[in-house]
């Protein structure tokens, strides 16, 4: 019981890991990124549809069914972070308003795709199959049950945010994105060009979030396409919150998140309850948002230019 | 000594104000050089203009010689030039040592260049093989002996790491952009380093947020000394910091001149400049005074330098007609942000019908005071008492409910016109309504209300018609966006039962106001942001003087304004003074607070520094108090002069009780 | 500083505008709107192979094309204007409320519960009246929360409320399941509590609520004190204490009105139109009711038309997409955020202004120019000093 449940979560966590990780770089960079649930929507159709058109022609090629879906992927999540940056960095339009203008278009435009093409669900459902069982080991081991039973692209959520930690933390560019999230005015008198970084944060930033929702429609619906992706995105904001802003401690949340949204399969309770189960990840992390500002610890805050564009002429 | 910089006949204007005129100066290396003045006159601007902050209309700047422009700070850094500012640009979550290095760019990595010096390196060695091939053929050696397998593999190495090597470069870059260096052994070492040379006292791993005004400053210099400056320039160092840090930050400052760095310090602190400059560059109204070694001269000939002759600005001043107490301030002190004491134990009283100024370099509590008399800001302790001029006026009850007129009555507050004392006691509430509204009942005395611990709401709700003009006009007392006729009624649109704002009044004050007082405006509609300054000025001191106040605080009312603006400004408030009005005057330039009050309050750290007479009082004496720190060296050289004026003072406020 | 930045970026700089007419910042607007139709026209005829003209024609026959459509198209219209009406006065004050889609389902909830359990027991119009005050007491309590927080401890209102949404959808998704187990997971129509139709049609009532609400708010926030106090808090916390409003009695006053709409928007969609309630019943209309609300620059009437063109576009395409064969409400949602984000964009071009290197020019001094400020002077002198380097520079 206890073993595939953790499995189960396990894998799901690496959804909720993409989204988060993805916003946690463009919040860094002073960017609330309220357009992620689209942007992960967009990622999901633009990979499906990538695999549909490679199976139409009949290419068969397990590293081009791998790595050209997610190439297209990362590349349409980039694209909207290009826009979303372009409207908030150059045009310095609200970041709210142009975050949920963007997940209106993303999630409309996914939707529109994936019902478009009816049928590549179906057939993409076959391939899923490659992502799955690549790398996946198969053993009645419960360690290699747990954790070295998954695809491709759940290892790579974990390494993309190990890496995010470290590049964060622990080197120059990190040094200068969280500072340019933090003090734009600061950075940009240190010589610091804010206006790239923060273009490039929120491209990368979006183009991770994306590979979320690859991940997510092809690894573990198993190819099946739902209208799911938008309430991932969500969550995934939410994670950010949840893990005051560290990706490395997202690995965790993310898993205590993908554990509680799949909970209500493995324990007894009714049909009802299940839904109050999912309610859980929401209310701890209004409780998380409120105990962070009531105790108002300089480490556990967002970054303090979260939400506000720069104008350097305005000072 | 050689010259660092040497500026040239500098000039500066900002519209139609000119902030230096015809400066020239010269910075010295391995010197203390002070830049004197008082606020305004310049001093700041002159050392922004070096620091690439703004950039001069006239002149020219060398350093070391050679004539230079520059343009923006990095130019700045360029010619080793470093500017501590007042507001410091840290980021608060990061580390003393992250804020140190950030934005240093990475060594140079140029791709062509590395290959170019790679290649040169392998095809030596490989030629080098080559040689060695030829000679061992030459010397008839044959090809299947062990030695030629020996030179055969090193030409195999050689060729096999180049092609290693050089098809890294790539990630080699990348590895350098990125890399994990930015807390590396080496880079700490080096800030160690700076830290220990100068005796710096901070911890590099601290954040800043943990840390006091001083450790900040210290990360700020140390910032500057890593970029490797050779020269300093500090704006105001000591304006935040305890007698205690500064002795710490003058070491410092001393053993970087040993090192051979320039520094110069800008203030306005004269016991400061005697202790630490080489010499001292005097500024006064944008203009050089001159400068002089600091051995050769004393406090008092700066002083006179800094403020100059007094000028007569003819600004009418009448006698203050019957003085009376009307505000009291009482061992006042309130603490600013960064939990220090920016008013302390301040006692003073305002009388009704004078101008009180407040003189004092600013940012030495004038904030803080006149926000924390106005229920802005916490008054940590003290009395704030007002006197409402009340005898022998009607109770209304605008002000007060029919339950408090019933309470006061029997606290014996009342008296019949005829001056018997009123008695409310079996009188029904109709009887006691009718007597109020015909105005039977007056006032026995002034009434006395303790404004501390009071909200603006209840202090405006106590009917004690207090206006205030805030120094930052735009963002607190008026609402730039909104229009003249909106911002009217801010201070009114509560009157009244009605859930509606009320227009037609603040629309006809609106009018009012633009006729009188000559605003420049399309119309009354026009948001207050698009007026000017002086106009801005207008509408919110012709607002806050229309409420017939009782007291009224301006602070800089005068700051950016022309000399229109300003007279009528001084007009207005003269004016308000002769309608008995209390009115407190904070200002910077001497001459107008020495022309317009009757008495001057200076203010300086937070404290009283004296209380003197306007009319009496010169310019150099009250220069000495704003200049002075109230400690009891300080105080003992200028109690002499003052000793007998600060009597007078006393005197006459002992007459007017 | 502007010296600084003209090393890199030699050809243009940005200049805030102080000055821009009215009617050239709304030609600017109008001008986004017929770009973005005409975007949309490309993207049609890119995607469906509809000639713009005739998906012109499609789009207004899908809205304004009979009757019933018409009658549809203003009952959608009076709904996401409820919707926006809700979320203005907070957003008025800079409180980013983006949880009224939350609060409008926990009204329909709370109405919906009083149906559920009082339905058939006691007498109609008593239900109907307990429904909404029912309504009116979720929406309210769903919106202070978050405003509580935002006034004791300055709490971020955005994430709070947005997380708020997602409890408010579970637990009507959990209270369906209760009472309509192992089923469908769909509520029955109700049959008790629904408002009176008016000729034969049951929106009416929706549509007469949003107008006078309508009135009521542009009343409210134009010439009542409340409304006031809500523009300066908004413009200037800082001014607001000085003159002696208290902020977050404000906020939480300004909250509860927030939520008051949004009680009543969920009554109207449950007892007024749907007489049944899913997860879904709001149907993401909290979410572009702000962009409504935002595009119209919170003035309550300028939300008509904002709104119009909202339900236009999505009517107008949902017509394109049947025209082209294809049934899905996806196509309408890429339109409308295509249409959102040109004019969230062109916002750009009324407050900056492009001042390119050749013919720069200083900043339109502001108005009485005898008396200039020091801050004005001192960008006009900047502007000046970084023009003559631009000069050397070239």
């Amino acid at each position: 019981m206890i073993v595939p449940f953790l499995s189960e979560a396990l894998k799901l966590s690496a959804a909720f890991l993409y989204g988060s990780t993805g916003e946690i770089v463009i919040e860094k960079s002073g960017h609330l990124n309220l357009g992620i649930p689209g942007v992960m929507s967009v990622g999901g159709a633009v990979g499906c549809v990538t695999v549909y058109y490679l199976l139409k022609a009949k290419i068969y090629s397990t590293f081009l069914l791998l790595f050209l879906p997610l190439l297209t992927t990362i590349v349409a999540g980039g694209l909207m972070g290009l826009l979303y940056s372009f409207m908030t960095v150059t045009l310095r339009a609200n970041q709210n308003v142009t975050g949920l203008a963007l997940t209106s278009l993303g999630v409309g435009l996914a939707g529109y795709i994936m019902t478009q093409k009816g049928e590549a669900a179906l057939i993409v459902g076959k391939t899923s199959k490659i992502f799955a069982s690549l790398f996946q080991i198969q053993s009645e081991n419960w360690f290699v049950k747990i954790f070295l039973s998954h695809g491709l692209l759940f290892y790579l959520a974990i390494i993309i945010a190990i890496v995010t930690q470290i590049v964060l933390n622990r080197t120059r560019v990190g040094l200068h994105l969280r500072a340019v999230g933090e003090n734009p005015a600061t950075a940009d008198s240190a010589g610091i060009n804010v206006t790239a970084y923060r273009y490039i944060a929120t491209i990368i930033g979006s183009a991770i979030a994306a590979i979320g929702g690859h991940f997510t429609i092809m690894e573990y619906m198993g190819g099946n396409w739902e209208y799911i992706l938008e309430g991932f995105g969500w969550l995934s904001v939410a994670l950010v919150i949840f893990t005051v802003w560290r990706p490395a401690l997202s690995i965790l949340g993310s898993v205590i998140f993908g554990g509680l949204y799949i909970a209500a399969a493995y324990i007894n309770v009714s049909f009802a309850q299940t839904e109050l189960i999912k309610t859980i990840p929401y209310v701890i992390t209004i409780i998380v948002l409120i105990i962070t500002s009531i105790v108002g610890s300089k480490k556990a805050q967002p970054p303090a230019s979260l939400g506000m564009n720069y104008f350097r002429e305005e000072r | 000594m050689e010259n660092a910089i040497e500026m040239k006949n500098i000039t500066k204007t900002f519209g139609s104000v000119i902030a230096n005129k015809n400066v020239s100066l010269e910075i010295r290396k391995g010197e203390i050089l002070s830049v004197l003045g008082e606020n305004g006159c310049g001093k700041t601007t002159l050392m922004n203009m070096i620091a690439g902050i703004y950039y001069p209309d006239e002149g020219q700047i060398f350093v070391n010689g050679e004539e230079v422009t520059i343009k923006n700070p990095k130019d700045a850094f360029r010619y080793k030039i470093g500017m501590i500012h007042q507001h410091f640009k840290l980021v608060d979550v990061f580390t003393a040592a992250d804020n140190i290095i950030l934005g240093e760019k990475m060594p140079e990595f140029n791709l062509r260049k590395e290959y170019k010096r790679l290649q040169k390196k392998y095809k030596g060695q490989f030629k080098a093989l080559k040689a060695q091939e030829k000679t061992y053929f030459e010397e008839g050696g044959s090809r299947f002996t062990k030695e030629y397998g020996e030179i055969v593999r090193k030409e195999t190495g050689v060729f096999n790491r180049a092609l290693l090597h050089i098809g890294s470069l790539g990630w080699i870059k990348l590895w350098k952009h990125a890399k994990f260096n930015y807390l590396s052994a080496m880079r700490v070492k080096k800030l160690q380093a700076i830290v220990d040379t100068y005796g710096f006292q901070l911890d590099l791993s601290k954040k800043i947020y943990e840390m006091s005004v001083s450790e900040k400053q210290t990360v700020e210099i140390i910032k500057t000394l890593y970029r490797g400056a050779e020269i300093l320039i500090l704006d105001e160092p000591t304006a935040v910091l305890t007698p205690q840090e500064i002795r710490k930050l003058f070491e410092v400052l001393r053993i970087m001149r040993e090192n051979g760095k320039a520094v110069v310090i800008i203030t306005h602190k004269l016991n400061e400049v005697m202790e630490i400059s080489d010499r001292v560059a005097v500024l006064r109204k944008g203009e050089h005074i001159a400068t002089v070694n600091t051995r050769e001269t004393n406090e008092k000939q700066l002083t006179e330098m800094m403020v100059g002759k007094k000028v007569d600005l003819n600004i009418a001043r009448k006698d203050p007609v019957d003085p009376k107490p009307r505000l009291i301030i009482e061992h006042m002190t309130v603490k600013n942000r960064d939990g220090i004491n920016a008013v302390d134990d301040v006692s003073f009283t305002v009388n009704g019908g004078e101008i009180l100024g407040i003189a004092g370099i600013s940012g030495n509590g004038q904030k803080e005071l006149l926000e924390g008399i106005a229920g802005l800001q916490k008054v940590e302790c003290g009395d704030i008492i007002f006197h409402n001029p009340k005898k022998n006026k009607p109770v209304t009850f605008f002000h007060h409910s029919l339950k408090k007129i019933k309470r006061m009555a029997a606290e014996g507050f009342f008296h019949y016109p005829n001056g018997e004392k009123v008695d409310l006691k079996g009188k029904r509430k109709k009887e006691i309504v009718e007597l109020v509204n015909k105005e039977q009942i007056l006032f026995y005395e002034d009434e006395i209300i303790d404004l501390r611990h009071r909200t603006p709401r209840e202090i405006q709700e106590l009917g004690i018609k207090l206006s205030f003009v805030p120094e930052d006009r735009l963002n607190m007392g008026l609402v730039g966006n909104m229009s003249i006729v909106d911002n009217m009624a801010l201070r009114s649109y509560r009157k009244g039962k009605s859930v509606f704002v009320n227009k037609k009044r603040p629309k006809n004050l609106a009018d009012t106001i633009i006729r009188d007082l000559e605003v420049v405006t399309p119309s009354d509609m026009t948001p207050v942001r698009r007026l000017s300054g002086g106009n801005v000025q207008k509408v919110l001191v012709g607002r806050e003087i229309s409420s017939s106040p009782k007291v009224l605080m301006a602070a800089y009312p005068v700051r950016g304004l022309d000399i229109n603006s300003s007279y009528l400004i001084y007009n207005l408030l003269n004016q308000q003074k002769e309608k008995n009005v209390a009115v407190v005057f904070v200002g910077e330039d001497l001459d107008v607070l020495l022309a317009l009050s009757d008495r001057l309050v200076v203010l300086s750290g937070g404290k009283v520094a004296g209380i003197v007479d306007a009319r009496t009082v010169t310019k150099e004496e009250v220069g000495l108090m704003m200049l002075s720190r109230a400690s009891v060296e300080d105080s003992k050289l200028f109690a002499d002069a003052l000793g007998k004026k600060q009597n007078d003072d006393e005197k006459e406020e002992g007459e007017n009780d | 500083m502007t010296e600084q930045k003209k090393t890199r970026e030699p050809l243009f700089h940005l200049v805030k505008r102080i000055n821009v007419p009215a009617w050239q910042a709304w030609a600017i607007r109008g001008g986004a709107i017929v770009g973005g139709f005409l975007l949309i026209g490309i993207l049609i005829y890119a995607f469906l192979g509809i000639f713009p003209t005739d998906a012109y024609r499609y789009m207004f026959e899908g809205a304004f094309g009979s009757q019933y459509r018409v009658m549809v198209l203003l009952r959608d219209l009076a709904i996401l204007l409820l919707f926006a009406l809700a979320v203005t006065p907070a957003f008025k004050m800079k409180f980013w409320n983006i949880g009224a889609e939350g609060q409008v389902l926990m009204g329909a909830y709370c109405c919906m519960v009083c149906l559920y359990y009082l339905g058939g027991k006691i007498n109609n119009v008593v239900l109907i009246f307990i429904a909404l005050a029912c309504a009116i007491l979720g929406g309210a309590i769903w919106a202070v929360i978050p405003a509580l927080f935002k006034a004791k401890w300055n709490t971020n209102e955005t994430l709070f409320t947005l997380m708020m949404n997602y409890v408010s959808v579970r637990i009507i998704e959990y209270t369906i399941k209760v009472w309509v187990p192992g089923g469908t997971g769909v509520l029955p129509t109700m049959h008790y509590g629904n408002l009176p139709t008016i000729a034969g049609e049951n929106f009416w009532f929706s549509i007469i609520v949003a107008l006078v609400l309508t009135a009521v708010m542009y009343t409210y926030l134009r010439f009542s004190k409340h409304g006031y106090e809500i523009t300066v808090v908004g413009e200037s916390e800082n001014t607001a204490r000085y003159i002696g409003i208290n902020v977050k009695k404000v906020i939480i006053r300004t909250l509860i009105l927030s939520g008051i709409i949004c009680g009543v928007t969920g009554f109207l969609l449950v007892s007024g139109i749907n007489h049944s309630l899913t997860s879904e019943s709001a149907g993401g209309r909290g979410f572009t009711a702000i962009l409504v609300s935002w595009l119209a620059k919170f003035n309550p009437v300028g939300m008509i038309f904002t709104s119009l063109l909202v339900v236009f576009l999505s009517a107008g395409t949902d017509e394109i997409m049947t025209k082209g064969g294809i049934t899905t409400s996806f196509f309408s949602q890429v339109v409308t955020g295509l249409m959102f984000l040109l004019i969230i964009g062109c916002e750009f071009f009324i407050n900056y202004k492009i001042v390119f290197r050749h013919h720069a020019e200083a900043p339109k001094t502001p108005i009485g120019t005898g008396s200039t400020t020091a801050e004005t002077a001192l960008t006009a002198s900047e502007d000046a000093s970084a023009d003559a380097a631009k000069e050397e520079n070239v």
